[in-house]
Protein backbone atom coordinates (compact mmCIF):
# COMPACT_ATOMS: atom_id res chain seq x y z
CA UNK A 1 0.00 0.00 0.00
CA UNK A 2 0.99 3.52 -1.37
CA UNK A 3 1.42 6.44 1.49
CA UNK A 4 1.02 9.74 0.23
CA UNK A 5 4.18 10.41 -0.32
CA UNK A 6 4.32 7.34 -2.83
CA UNK A 7 1.29 8.42 -4.11
CA UNK A 8 3.02 11.60 -5.13
CA UNK A 9 6.57 10.11 -6.31
CA UNK A 10 4.07 7.64 -8.78
CA UNK A 11 2.40 10.62 -9.93
CA UNK A 12 5.40 12.73 -10.66
CA UNK A 13 6.41 9.74 -13.10
CA UNK A 14 3.70 10.82 -15.66
CA UNK A 15 5.32 14.64 -15.46
CA UNK A 16 7.14 15.19 -18.92
CA UNK A 17 10.02 17.29 -19.71
CA UNK A 18 8.59 20.84 -20.57
CA UNK A 19 4.68 20.50 -19.19
CA UNK A 20 3.29 23.02 -17.22
CA UNK A 21 1.58 21.54 -14.63
CA UNK A 22 -1.16 23.44 -12.05
CA UNK A 23 -0.77 21.37 -8.43
CA UNK A 24 -3.99 21.45 -6.28
CA UNK A 25 -3.44 21.27 -2.24
CA UNK A 26 -2.31 17.94 -0.68
CA UNK A 27 -0.84 15.17 -2.32
CA UNK A 28 -0.64 17.08 -5.14
CA UNK A 29 1.36 19.68 -3.78
CA UNK A 30 3.67 17.31 -2.27
CA UNK A 31 4.19 16.02 -6.18
CA UNK A 32 6.96 18.95 -7.23
CA UNK A 33 9.14 17.30 -4.52
CA UNK A 34 9.66 14.23 -6.99
CA UNK A 35 9.97 15.54 -10.49
CA UNK A 36 12.57 13.89 -11.42
CA UNK A 37 16.02 16.11 -11.65
CA UNK A 38 16.62 17.90 -15.06
CA UNK A 39 13.68 18.05 -16.39
CA UNK A 40 11.73 20.96 -17.22
CA UNK A 41 8.82 21.61 -15.83
CA UNK A 42 6.83 24.70 -15.16
CA UNK A 43 4.46 24.87 -11.51
CA UNK A 44 1.25 27.30 -12.46
CA UNK A 45 -0.15 28.82 -9.23
CA UNK A 46 -3.73 30.01 -10.13
CA UNK A 47 -3.39 33.03 -8.25
CA UNK A 48 -1.02 34.29 -10.58
CA UNK A 49 2.22 32.70 -10.88
CA UNK A 50 4.13 30.80 -13.84
CA UNK A 51 7.30 29.18 -12.11
CA UNK A 52 6.25 28.72 -8.23
CA UNK A 53 9.56 27.71 -6.66
CA UNK A 54 9.81 26.30 -2.87
CA UNK A 55 9.34 27.57 0.40
CA UNK A 56 11.16 30.68 1.19
CA UNK A 57 13.94 29.99 4.04
CA UNK A 58 13.12 31.51 7.35
CA UNK A 59 12.94 35.51 7.38
CA UNK A 60 12.46 35.79 3.77
CA UNK A 61 8.90 35.21 3.50
CA UNK A 62 7.23 38.06 1.43
CA UNK A 63 3.36 37.99 2.44
CA UNK A 64 2.71 39.44 -1.64
CA UNK A 65 4.28 35.98 -2.65
CA UNK A 66 2.08 33.35 -2.10
CA UNK A 67 0.30 29.76 -3.97
CA UNK A 68 -3.29 29.57 -4.21
CA UNK A 69 -2.95 27.44 -0.66
CA UNK A 70 -2.64 30.57 0.83
CA UNK A 71 1.93 29.61 1.57
CA UNK A 72 4.42 31.65 1.38
CA UNK A 73 6.49 30.61 -2.09
CA UNK A 74 9.32 31.72 -4.42
CA UNK A 75 10.03 32.09 -7.82
CA UNK A 76 12.47 30.09 -10.08
CA UNK A 77 14.28 31.46 -12.73
CA UNK A 78 11.95 32.58 -15.94
CA UNK A 79 8.71 32.83 -13.68
CA UNK A 80 6.07 35.05 -14.54
CA UNK A 81 3.04 37.05 -12.49
CA UNK A 82 -0.29 37.97 -14.06
CA UNK A 83 -4.03 38.56 -12.77
CA UNK A 84 -6.27 35.74 -12.03
CA UNK A 85 -8.68 36.46 -15.53
CA UNK A 86 -5.31 35.47 -17.17
CA UNK A 87 -4.71 32.69 -14.85
CA UNK A 88 -8.08 30.82 -15.47
CA UNK A 89 -7.89 31.88 -19.52
CA UNK A 90 -4.72 30.32 -19.51
CA UNK A 91 -6.14 27.47 -18.22
CA UNK A 92 -9.43 27.37 -20.12
CA UNK A 93 -7.42 27.67 -23.10
CA UNK A 94 -5.70 24.65 -22.34
CA UNK A 95 -2.24 25.89 -22.22
CA UNK A 96 -1.72 24.08 -18.83
CA UNK A 97 -0.47 21.08 -19.76
CA UNK A 98 -1.31 18.78 -16.71
CA UNK A 99 -3.51 19.35 -14.02
CA UNK A 100 -3.48 17.30 -10.68
CA UNK A 101 -5.64 17.77 -8.14
CA UNK A 102 -7.36 15.78 -5.25
CA UNK A 103 -11.03 13.77 -4.87
CA UNK A 104 -13.49 12.59 -2.81
CA UNK A 105 -15.34 10.43 -4.91
CA UNK A 106 -14.45 9.79 -8.78
CA UNK A 107 -17.31 7.69 -11.24
CA UNK A 108 -15.95 5.24 -13.87
CA UNK A 109 -16.97 7.65 -16.86
CA UNK A 110 -14.56 10.55 -15.26
CA UNK A 111 -16.85 12.32 -13.32
CA UNK A 112 -15.17 13.92 -10.16
CA UNK A 113 -16.86 15.31 -6.88
CA UNK A 114 -14.17 16.96 -4.15
CA UNK A 115 -15.69 20.55 -2.74
CA UNK A 116 -18.97 19.98 -0.88
CA UNK A 117 -20.29 17.22 1.49
CA UNK A 118 -23.93 17.97 2.68
CA UNK A 119 -24.34 18.88 6.04
CA UNK A 120 -20.95 20.23 6.32
CA UNK A 121 -19.98 23.81 6.23
CA UNK A 122 -19.45 24.30 2.14
CA UNK A 123 -16.05 26.24 1.97
CA UNK A 124 -16.57 26.43 -2.10
CA UNK A 125 -15.15 25.40 -4.93
CA UNK A 126 -12.38 27.92 -5.71
CA UNK A 127 -10.74 27.34 -8.82
CA UNK A 128 -11.22 23.27 -9.14
CA UNK A 129 -14.69 23.75 -10.97
CA UNK A 130 -12.96 25.79 -13.56
CA UNK A 131 -9.62 23.49 -13.87
CA UNK A 132 -11.18 20.04 -13.98
CA UNK A 133 -13.86 21.87 -16.46
CA UNK A 134 -10.89 22.61 -19.08
CA UNK A 135 -7.68 20.49 -18.38
CA UNK A 136 -6.15 18.50 -21.19
CA UNK A 137 -5.09 16.19 -19.15
CA UNK A 138 -6.28 15.88 -15.02
CA UNK A 139 -4.94 13.11 -12.84
CA UNK A 140 -6.40 12.18 -9.32
CA UNK A 141 -4.89 12.27 -6.29
CA UNK A 142 -6.93 9.97 -3.99
CA UNK A 143 -7.98 6.85 -1.90
CA UNK A 144 -9.24 3.96 -2.86
CA UNK A 145 -11.58 3.65 -0.10
CA UNK A 146 -12.82 6.13 3.06
CA UNK A 147 -11.97 5.60 6.56
CA UNK A 148 -15.22 2.98 7.31
CA UNK A 149 -13.82 0.97 4.02
CA UNK A 150 -16.08 1.66 1.12
CA UNK A 151 -15.16 2.69 -2.51
CA UNK A 152 -14.33 6.04 -3.37
CA UNK A 153 -14.22 5.10 -7.39
CA UNK A 154 -17.98 4.56 -8.18
CA UNK A 155 -20.41 3.88 -10.60
CA UNK A 156 -21.80 7.69 -10.08
CA UNK A 157 -20.67 9.95 -7.37
CA UNK A 158 -22.67 10.53 -4.49
CA UNK A 159 -21.85 14.39 -3.69
CA UNK A 160 -22.15 17.10 -5.48
CA UNK A 161 -19.80 17.12 -9.00
CA UNK A 162 -17.41 19.11 -9.52
CA UNK A 163 -16.95 18.41 -13.03
CA UNK A 164 -18.30 15.84 -15.21
CA UNK A 165 -16.88 13.49 -17.77
CA UNK A 166 -13.21 14.95 -17.17
CA UNK A 167 -10.59 12.73 -15.09
CA UNK A 168 -8.22 10.79 -17.27
CA UNK A 169 -5.76 9.14 -14.64
CA UNK A 170 -6.08 8.12 -11.12
CA UNK A 171 -3.68 7.11 -8.66
CA UNK A 172 -4.53 5.84 -5.16
CA UNK A 173 -3.02 3.55 -2.09
CA UNK A 174 -3.50 0.45 -3.85
CA UNK A 175 -3.59 1.31 -7.47
CA UNK A 176 -3.00 3.45 -10.90
CA UNK A 177 -6.14 3.00 -13.07
CA UNK A 178 -6.77 4.95 -16.42
CA UNK A 179 -10.24 6.29 -16.80
CA UNK A 180 -11.72 4.97 -20.10
CA UNK A 181 -15.01 4.26 -21.43
CA UNK A 182 -15.32 1.08 -20.78
CA UNK A 183 -15.06 2.49 -17.39
CA UNK A 184 -11.73 1.72 -14.90
CA UNK A 185 -8.99 0.81 -16.30
CA UNK A 186 -6.16 -1.17 -13.99
CA UNK A 187 -2.88 -0.20 -15.18
CA UNK A 188 -0.90 -1.17 -12.09
CA UNK A 189 -0.93 -2.50 -8.39
CA UNK A 190 0.64 -0.81 -5.18
CA UNK A 191 3.41 -2.80 -3.54
CA UNK A 192 2.13 -5.39 -1.98
CA UNK A 193 -1.02 -5.52 -3.05
CA UNK A 194 -3.66 -8.15 -5.38
CA UNK A 195 -6.02 -7.76 -7.83
CA UNK A 196 -8.56 -8.98 -5.51
CA UNK A 197 -7.80 -6.48 -2.91
CA UNK A 198 -8.50 -3.94 -5.70
CA UNK A 199 -11.31 -5.58 -7.06
CA UNK A 200 -12.94 -5.45 -3.44
CA UNK A 201 -11.98 -1.74 -3.15
CA UNK A 202 -13.97 -0.79 -6.54
CA UNK A 203 -17.41 -0.01 -6.93
CA UNK A 204 -17.19 1.35 -10.23
CA UNK A 205 -16.84 -0.56 -13.53
CA UNK A 206 -13.24 -2.00 -13.80
CA UNK A 207 -11.24 -3.67 -16.57
CA UNK A 208 -8.47 -5.96 -15.88
CA UNK A 209 -6.66 -7.49 -18.63
CA UNK A 210 -3.82 -9.83 -18.63
CA UNK A 211 -1.10 -9.17 -16.05
CA UNK A 212 -1.21 -6.44 -13.48
CA UNK A 213 2.56 -5.46 -12.97
CA UNK A 214 3.52 -3.83 -9.87
CA UNK A 215 4.53 -0.48 -10.01
CA UNK A 216 7.91 0.71 -9.43
CA UNK A 217 8.73 3.49 -7.19
CA UNK A 218 12.39 4.60 -6.42
CA UNK B 1 -5.95 64.49 -14.50
CA UNK B 2 -5.41 64.30 -10.61
CA UNK B 3 -7.64 61.65 -9.13
CA UNK B 4 -6.34 61.94 -5.64
CA UNK B 5 -8.44 62.10 -2.31
CA UNK B 6 -6.81 62.46 0.96
CA UNK B 7 -7.41 58.99 2.49
CA UNK B 8 -9.71 56.02 2.72
CA UNK B 9 -12.45 58.09 4.08
CA UNK B 10 -12.89 60.39 1.66
CA UNK B 11 -12.62 57.74 -1.08
CA UNK B 12 -15.25 55.96 -0.20
CA UNK B 13 -17.37 58.79 1.13
CA UNK B 14 -20.41 58.52 -1.04
CA UNK B 15 -20.39 54.07 -0.30
CA UNK B 16 -24.15 53.97 1.21
CA UNK B 17 -26.12 51.15 2.76
CA UNK B 18 -27.18 48.36 0.11
CA UNK B 19 -24.58 48.97 -1.95
CA UNK B 20 -22.51 46.17 -4.15
CA UNK B 21 -18.86 46.77 -4.34
CA UNK B 22 -15.88 44.47 -5.55
CA UNK B 23 -12.57 44.31 -3.43
CA UNK B 24 -9.53 42.76 -4.21
CA UNK B 25 -7.29 40.54 -3.45
CA UNK B 26 -6.74 36.72 -2.96
CA UNK B 27 -6.55 35.36 0.65
CA UNK B 28 -5.40 38.85 2.37
CA UNK B 29 -2.87 38.99 -0.48
CA UNK B 30 -3.53 42.32 -2.25
CA UNK B 31 -6.91 43.28 0.00
CA UNK B 32 -7.43 47.46 0.39
CA UNK B 33 -6.40 47.44 4.11
CA UNK B 34 -7.42 51.08 4.53
CA UNK B 35 -10.46 50.93 2.49
CA UNK B 36 -12.15 48.18 4.65
CA UNK B 37 -11.31 49.79 7.60
CA UNK B 38 -12.78 52.77 6.69
CA UNK B 39 -15.91 51.25 5.49
CA UNK B 40 -16.07 49.40 9.23
CA UNK B 41 -15.59 53.10 10.61
CA UNK B 42 -18.18 54.58 8.51
CA UNK B 43 -20.57 51.86 9.35
CA UNK B 44 -22.67 51.17 6.18
CA UNK B 45 -24.71 48.20 5.95
CA UNK B 46 -26.27 45.64 3.72
CA UNK B 47 -23.24 45.16 1.92
CA UNK B 48 -23.21 42.89 -0.83
CA UNK B 49 -19.63 42.15 -1.52
CA UNK B 50 -17.32 40.25 -4.47
CA UNK B 51 -14.50 39.21 -3.32
CA UNK B 52 -12.61 36.06 -4.10
CA UNK B 53 -12.25 35.00 -0.17
CA UNK B 54 -14.11 36.71 3.09
CA UNK B 55 -11.13 37.30 5.19
CA UNK B 56 -9.93 35.75 8.97
CA UNK B 57 -12.07 36.33 11.84
CA UNK B 58 -10.08 39.74 12.48
CA UNK B 59 -8.26 40.90 9.27
CA UNK B 60 -9.60 41.64 5.78
CA UNK B 61 -13.53 41.05 4.79
CA UNK B 62 -13.95 39.09 8.73
CA UNK B 63 -13.90 42.74 10.18
CA UNK B 64 -16.51 43.81 8.34
CA UNK B 65 -18.58 40.36 9.22
CA UNK B 66 -17.61 41.16 12.85
CA UNK B 67 -19.75 44.49 12.58
CA UNK B 68 -22.53 42.83 10.42
CA UNK B 69 -22.07 44.91 7.78
CA UNK B 70 -22.14 42.54 4.92
CA UNK B 71 -25.58 41.26 3.79
CA UNK B 72 -24.29 38.99 0.98
CA UNK B 73 -20.56 37.84 -0.29
CA UNK B 74 -20.00 36.72 -3.95
CA UNK B 75 -17.01 34.34 -3.57
CA UNK B 76 -15.22 31.46 -4.76
CA UNK B 77 -13.99 30.40 -1.32
CA UNK B 78 -14.87 31.27 2.19
CA UNK B 79 -13.09 28.74 4.53
CA UNK B 80 -11.09 30.42 6.79
CA UNK B 81 -13.43 32.44 8.96
CA UNK B 82 -15.34 31.59 11.78
CA UNK B 83 -17.79 34.33 12.29
CA UNK B 84 -18.33 34.07 7.98
CA UNK B 85 -19.38 30.55 9.10
CA UNK B 86 -21.73 31.58 11.93
CA UNK B 87 -23.57 34.09 10.12
CA UNK B 88 -24.12 31.57 6.96
CA UNK B 89 -25.40 28.73 9.30
CA UNK B 90 -28.03 31.01 10.97
CA UNK B 91 -29.22 32.81 7.36
CA UNK B 92 -27.85 36.08 8.41
CA UNK B 93 -25.37 36.37 5.46
CA UNK B 94 -26.20 34.94 2.37
CA UNK B 95 -23.88 33.36 0.37
CA UNK B 96 -23.36 33.29 -3.49
CA UNK B 97 -20.05 30.35 -4.27
CA UNK B 98 -18.90 30.96 -8.03
CA UNK B 99 -16.19 29.29 -9.49
CA UNK B 100 -13.09 31.30 -9.60
CA UNK B 101 -11.94 31.82 -12.69
CA UNK B 102 -16.04 32.30 -13.67
CA UNK B 103 -15.70 34.98 -11.12
CA UNK B 104 -12.17 36.31 -12.76
CA UNK B 105 -14.35 36.81 -15.93
CA UNK B 106 -17.13 38.01 -14.95
CA UNK B 107 -15.80 41.14 -13.93
CA UNK B 108 -13.10 41.47 -16.53
CA UNK B 109 -16.34 41.13 -19.32
CA UNK B 110 -17.71 44.38 -17.56
CA UNK B 111 -14.73 46.14 -18.15
CA UNK B 112 -14.36 44.88 -21.45
CA UNK B 113 -17.86 46.29 -22.35
CA UNK B 114 -19.38 42.25 -22.57
CA UNK B 115 -22.36 41.73 -21.40
CA UNK B 116 -21.58 37.94 -20.63
CA UNK B 117 -19.56 34.94 -21.27
CA UNK B 118 -19.19 31.40 -22.03
CA UNK B 119 -17.55 29.05 -19.84
CA UNK B 120 -17.46 25.35 -19.21
CA UNK B 121 -16.61 25.93 -15.67
CA UNK B 122 -19.51 23.81 -13.66
CA UNK B 123 -21.15 22.20 -16.65
CA UNK B 124 -23.29 19.27 -15.11
CA UNK B 125 -22.59 21.07 -11.43
CA UNK B 126 -24.74 22.68 -9.27
CA UNK B 127 -23.10 25.81 -10.98
CA UNK B 128 -24.90 25.05 -13.55
CA UNK B 129 -28.92 25.41 -12.46
CA UNK B 130 -30.99 28.17 -13.98
CA UNK B 131 -28.22 29.20 -16.26
CA UNK B 132 -28.43 29.07 -20.18
CA UNK B 133 -26.24 26.85 -22.08
CA UNK B 134 -25.10 26.59 -25.26
CA UNK B 135 -22.69 24.01 -27.18
CA UNK B 136 -19.55 25.12 -29.42
CA UNK B 137 -17.13 23.36 -31.21
CA UNK B 138 -13.42 23.19 -29.44
CA UNK B 139 -10.95 21.02 -31.01
CA UNK B 140 -13.06 19.65 -33.13
CA UNK B 141 -15.13 18.04 -29.95
CA UNK B 142 -18.41 19.85 -29.20
CA UNK B 143 -18.75 21.01 -26.04
CA UNK B 144 -20.72 23.02 -23.47
CA UNK B 145 -20.58 26.11 -21.74
CA UNK B 146 -22.56 28.17 -19.54
CA UNK B 147 -23.63 31.40 -20.16
CA UNK B 148 -22.72 33.83 -17.13
CA UNK B 149 -23.20 37.24 -17.30
CA UNK B 150 -20.80 40.75 -16.07
CA UNK B 151 -20.89 41.80 -12.98
CA UNK B 152 -22.56 45.06 -12.16
CA UNK B 153 -21.01 47.29 -9.34
CA UNK B 154 -21.33 50.25 -7.92
CA UNK B 155 -17.77 50.38 -6.47
CA UNK B 156 -14.58 48.67 -6.71
CA UNK B 157 -11.93 48.83 -4.46
CA UNK B 158 -8.05 47.39 -4.92
CA UNK B 159 -5.03 47.62 -3.76
CA UNK B 160 -2.09 48.43 -5.71
CA UNK B 161 1.78 48.98 -4.88
CA UNK B 162 2.15 52.11 -7.32
CA UNK B 163 -0.07 54.79 -8.59
CA UNK B 164 -0.12 58.31 -9.51
CA UNK B 165 -2.60 61.24 -9.88
CA UNK B 166 -3.83 59.87 -13.10
CA UNK B 167 -4.76 56.76 -11.43
CA UNK B 168 -2.05 54.34 -13.46
CA UNK B 169 -1.55 51.44 -11.28
CA UNK B 170 1.18 48.58 -10.71
CA UNK B 171 0.96 45.92 -8.60
CA UNK B 172 3.50 43.44 -7.33
CA UNK B 173 3.81 40.02 -7.48
CA UNK B 174 1.02 37.61 -6.39
CA UNK B 175 -0.95 40.46 -5.12
CA UNK B 176 -2.01 41.44 -8.22
CA UNK B 177 -4.27 38.88 -8.48
CA UNK B 178 -8.31 39.85 -9.20
CA UNK B 179 -7.30 43.82 -8.10
CA UNK B 180 -7.03 44.67 -12.49
CA UNK B 181 -10.00 43.60 -13.26
CA UNK B 182 -12.09 44.68 -10.67
CA UNK B 183 -10.31 47.86 -10.96
CA UNK B 184 -11.93 47.44 -14.56
CA UNK B 185 -15.52 46.58 -13.50
CA UNK B 186 -17.02 49.45 -11.11
CA UNK B 187 -18.98 52.61 -11.71
CA UNK B 188 -16.33 53.90 -9.69
CA UNK B 189 -12.75 52.66 -8.96
CA UNK B 190 -11.34 53.61 -5.90
CA UNK B 191 -7.62 52.44 -5.31
CA UNK B 192 -5.20 52.94 -2.61
CA UNK B 193 -2.00 52.62 -3.07
CA UNK B 194 1.24 51.96 -0.92
CA UNK B 195 3.37 54.22 -3.32
CA UNK B 196 1.59 57.70 -4.80
CA UNK B 197 4.55 58.57 -7.43
CA UNK B 198 4.23 61.90 -9.66
CA UNK B 199 2.92 61.84 -13.03
CA UNK B 200 5.52 60.26 -15.20
CA UNK B 201 7.37 58.29 -12.79
CA UNK B 202 5.84 55.34 -13.94
CA UNK B 203 7.07 53.53 -17.04
CA UNK B 204 3.76 53.81 -19.27
CA UNK B 205 5.08 50.48 -21.03
CA UNK B 206 5.10 48.80 -17.31
CA UNK B 207 0.89 49.82 -16.69
CA UNK B 208 -0.95 47.49 -15.45
CA UNK B 209 -4.00 49.16 -14.80
CA UNK B 210 -4.53 52.60 -17.19
CA UNK B 211 -6.03 55.59 -15.13
CA UNK B 212 -9.26 55.71 -17.29
CA UNK B 213 -10.57 52.35 -15.23
CA UNK B 214 -9.94 54.17 -11.98
CA UNK B 215 -11.85 57.62 -10.36
CA UNK B 216 -9.87 57.60 -7.07
CA UNK B 217 -6.60 57.22 -5.89
CA UNK B 218 -4.69 57.79 -2.29
CA UNK B 219 -1.73 56.99 -0.50
CA UNK B 220 -2.59 53.90 2.09
CA UNK B 221 -1.39 54.11 4.99
CA UNK B 222 -0.20 51.62 7.93
CA UNK B 223 0.06 48.41 5.61
CA UNK B 224 -0.13 45.62 8.08
CA UNK B 225 -0.13 43.20 4.86
CA UNK B 226 -0.57 39.92 7.21
CA UNK B 227 0.44 36.35 5.58
CA UNK B 228 -2.27 33.53 6.33
CA UNK B 229 0.13 30.70 5.94
CA UNK B 230 3.77 31.03 6.71
CA UNK B 231 5.52 28.27 5.51
CA UNK B 232 9.14 27.91 5.30
CA UNK B 233 12.40 25.75 4.72
CA UNK B 234 15.63 25.47 6.84
CA UNK B 235 18.84 27.25 5.51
Amino acid sequence: MLDKVGIAKRIAKEIKDGYYVNLGIGIPTLVANYIPKGMNVVLQSENGLLGMGPFPFEGEEDSDLINAGKQTITTVAGSAFFDSAMSFGMIRARKVDLTILGAMEVSDDGDIANWKIPGKMVKGMGGAMDLVASAKNIIVAMQHVNKAGESKLLPKCDLPLTGIRCVKKIVTELAVLDVTPEGFRLLERAPGISVEQIKNATRGRLVIEGNIPEMVIE
Amino acid sequence: MNKIVKNAEEAIRDIKDNATIMLGGFGLCGIPENSIAALVKKGVKGLTCISNNAGVDDFGIGLMLQTRQVKKMISSYVGENEEFERQMLTGELEVELIPQGTLATRCLAAGYGMPAIFTPAGVGTEVAIGKESRKFMVDGVEKEFLMEMAFDADFAIVKAWKGDPHGNLVFRETARNFNPMMAMAGKITIAEVEELVPAGELNPDNIHTPGIYVHRIFQGVNYEKRIEQRTVRKK
